[in-house]
């Protein structure tokens, strides 16, 4: 359990950290969910893992099953909600007053538009 | 068990939620609710630094649970003196936005402006790790808010990058507080600090990579090297007051490396002693280095100041690596100083822009200015006190520091790096000056509008404290030397926390 639990931490942290270097909002705002996701895991596991176990401490029960990270967790999703909300809100005003999605809020560069089906006609008439 | 420790966190929530109900009032029951909070405040953290100042530690342990099992809020002589350093900033920059109605330009400021004196305060006074980060995360996205506040390109661009870069610095915050929870299995500062003296040997490296991965933490905070990007564009382009607001935001990050760093890491006697000063040492020359830099290459006059923010910031960092009683005595001196200069500072320049017409606060000939000999006279004041020139307080702190550097290790690199960055920014500030208030274009009439005489009031009440600090500059010094001896004897803040009994309990 405890390598699969870091796999995806580990995953989850460098598929976030990936994303929050793109040059767009979305993938970066994606990539600080995953980050946050990876965060909590991470917190859960720390209170060390068990199966089975009660919250709080009981005589007739092997051990107990730390309820603090529980709490920190809770705590954590809680705020990381609201801040994806935020940042949400902020990336579409930024969209909208920019003009364009970048985190820079730079012009599109002539290699940028190739992708979009009008621009590459335009582009294919202009090289003909 | 003193209960008015709780009341700088505890007014501005109730102040913030009836604020928003004040709306319907309008702007001026708003304004006079605002004032009223905040005046108060500032009267209470005034009593708390009187309470604390002999030297006693108040731990109030919220909802009646004793350390470390329940949530404490500890004051002391350094946590007392933040509190009431961030209630005359907040009252300044509440002044100068009353008065220039830029409160009017967005919806919620008043209430923003709360929210993130709850967030400052408590962060200040908090005794839990964890409960540093809520506090954080409050500061924070009311610090978002007021950022943004009044709208605009540019400062929704520096808002946004400010943002993302504080969700990346709060997730590592967490990384760092869970990985410290499973190395010592506690989150309250004065039993981790307990803890990691007893720490196995084996625990140390995990330990070791927690505490410099919220020095990461801290370190965006206060912009340090590298992590000082956002900084300039942040500061620059938001509103005046929010800007001059925004000085103790930079040294919260200070304020939690003394109080983390100093304590958790203070108290062991192993390998993890001070495991931050190297660190900080080497950051804070970097930055001091290219803060001078920015200085001397900004294009108007708010830039400069955010990079004489980072300056100071870097003053910091460097008389917290040098690691010694002394040091740190002359760091908090001048953490005071810097903090109301660089406000001071930021509603000047906004002063002065809005008396140059259309070209602002650029460094570009401009037409004559209306009440340009006054406005010269404080700008020049408060450029020989954040240059660190005598006879002002800038002065004293670097040199309380500078004497400090005498001991501690890569002196000469110090002596160097401060000396020298600061003749920078002296030769940048004179250019400065002489290019707002000497190089007019050849113009009779001026353009931009009279000297706001109310908003002015605030400036010089904030850049007063400078020469206030110089008169009294022994009792201060004696103050912020018992400030530092405190700090530095982490057994007495760790007893006081770990023995505080609760109300009406069985202890």
């Amino acid at each position: 359990m405890e390598l699969l639990i870091s796999l995806i931490v580990g995953v989850l942290t460098a598929t976030g950290v990936y994303l929050t270097l793109r040059a767009r909002t979305f993938p970066v705002v994606i990539g600080l969910t995953l980050l946050s996701y990876a965060v909590n895991i991470f917190l859960f596991a720390m209170g060390r893992l068990t199966i089975g176990m009660p919250a709080i401490i009981d005589p007739t029960a092997a051990g107990y099953a730390d309820p603090l990270p529980q709490a920190l967790v809770l705590t954590a999703i809680v705020i990381a909600f609201g801040m994806t909300a935020f940042v949400i809100v902020l990336a579409l005003k930024a969209k909208g007053e920019l003009g364009n999605d970048h985190v820079d809020g730079i012009e599109r560069g002539k290699d940028e538009i190739v992708d979009q089906p009008q621009y590459k006609q335009e582009k294919e008439e202009a090289a003909q | 068990m003193m209960q008015s420790i709780i009341l700088p966190v505890l007014i501005p929530l109730v102040a913030g939620f009836l604020m928003l109900f004040a709306r319907a009032g309008g702007l001026p029951l708003q304004r006079a609710l605002n004032l009223l909070t905040t005046i108060t405040l500032v009267v209470i953290s005034v009593g708390l630094l009187m309470h604390a100042a002999d030297g006693s530690y108040g731990v109030y342990t919220l909802g009646n649970w004793a350390a470390p099992f329940g949530i404490v809020l500890v004051l002391d002589r350094l946590s007392a003196m933040m509190v009431l350093l961030t209630m005359l900033l907040a009252l300044g920059a509440l002044w100068y936005a009353i008065s220039t109605d830029i409160d009017r330009k967005g919806a919620h400021f008043h209430v923003l402006f709360q929210f993130q004196l709850l967030g400052l305060n408590g962060a200040f006074m908090t005794g839990d790790v964890f409960n540093l980060f809520v506090f954080f995360e409050i500061l924070l996205i009311a610090s978002y808010g007021l950022l943004l506040h009044g709208g605009g390109r540019e400062r929704t661009k520096a808002g946004l990058h400010y943002v993302v870069i504080n969700l990346i610095g709060s997730t590592l915050f967490l990384f760092a507080v869970g990985a410290l929870y499973g190395a010592l299995g506690t989150l309250n500062i004065a039993d981790m600090a307990a803890k990691v003296a007893v720490a196995p040997e084996e625990r140390h490296g995990l330990i070791a990579a927690a505490g410099l991965l919220l020095l990461i933490v801290f370190g965006v905070k206060a912009a340090m090297f590298p992590l000082y990007l956002w900084l300039p564009a942040a500061y620059s382009q938001t509103s005046a007051p929010v800007a001059a607001f925004f000085a103790i935001m930079t040294k919260v990050g200070i304020y939690a490396i003394i109080r983390v760093h100093g304590t958790v890491f203070g108290e062991a006697q192993n390998a993890l002693t001070s495991l931050a000063a190297p660190w900080l040492l080497i950051a804070g020359i970097v930055t001091m280095i290219l803060a001078a830099l920015g200085v001397m290459s900004a294009r108007n006059m708010r830039v400069q100041i955010a990079y004489l923010v980072l300056a100071s910031i870097g003053t910091l960092l460097i008389a917290l690596g040098l690691n010694s009683r002394e040091a740190l005595s002359g760091a908090l001196y001048y953490l005071i100083h810097s903090t109301v200069v660089a406000a001071g500072l930021f509603l000047l320049a906004d002063l002065i822009a809005r008396g140059r017409g259309r070209v602002g606060d650029r460094f570009h000939p401009g037409p004559p200015m209306p009440g340009a000999i006054l406005l010269g006279s404080v700008m020049f004041f408060a450029a020989v006190a954040v240059a660190g020139m005598p006879p002002l307080s800038g002065f004293i702190g670097k040199t309380m520091i500078l004497h400090a550097a005498l001991e501690g290790p890569l002196t000469a690199v110090v002596y160097g790096v401060m000396l020298g960055s600061g003749f920078i920014i002296i030769v940048a500030l004179a250019r400065s000056g002489s290019m707002l208030f000497y190089r007019t274009i050849d113009s009779q009439e001026m353009e931009g509008d009279p000297v706001n005489k109310r908003a002015l009031v605030a400036v010089l009440g904030l850049l007063a404290i400078s020469p206030l600090m110089v008169l009294f500059a022994h009792p201060l010094g004696q103050f912020t030397e018992a400030m530092a001896t405190q700090l530095f004897e982490t057994t007495g803040y760790i007893n006081a926390v770990l023995t505080t009994p609760t109300v009406g309990g069985a202890e």
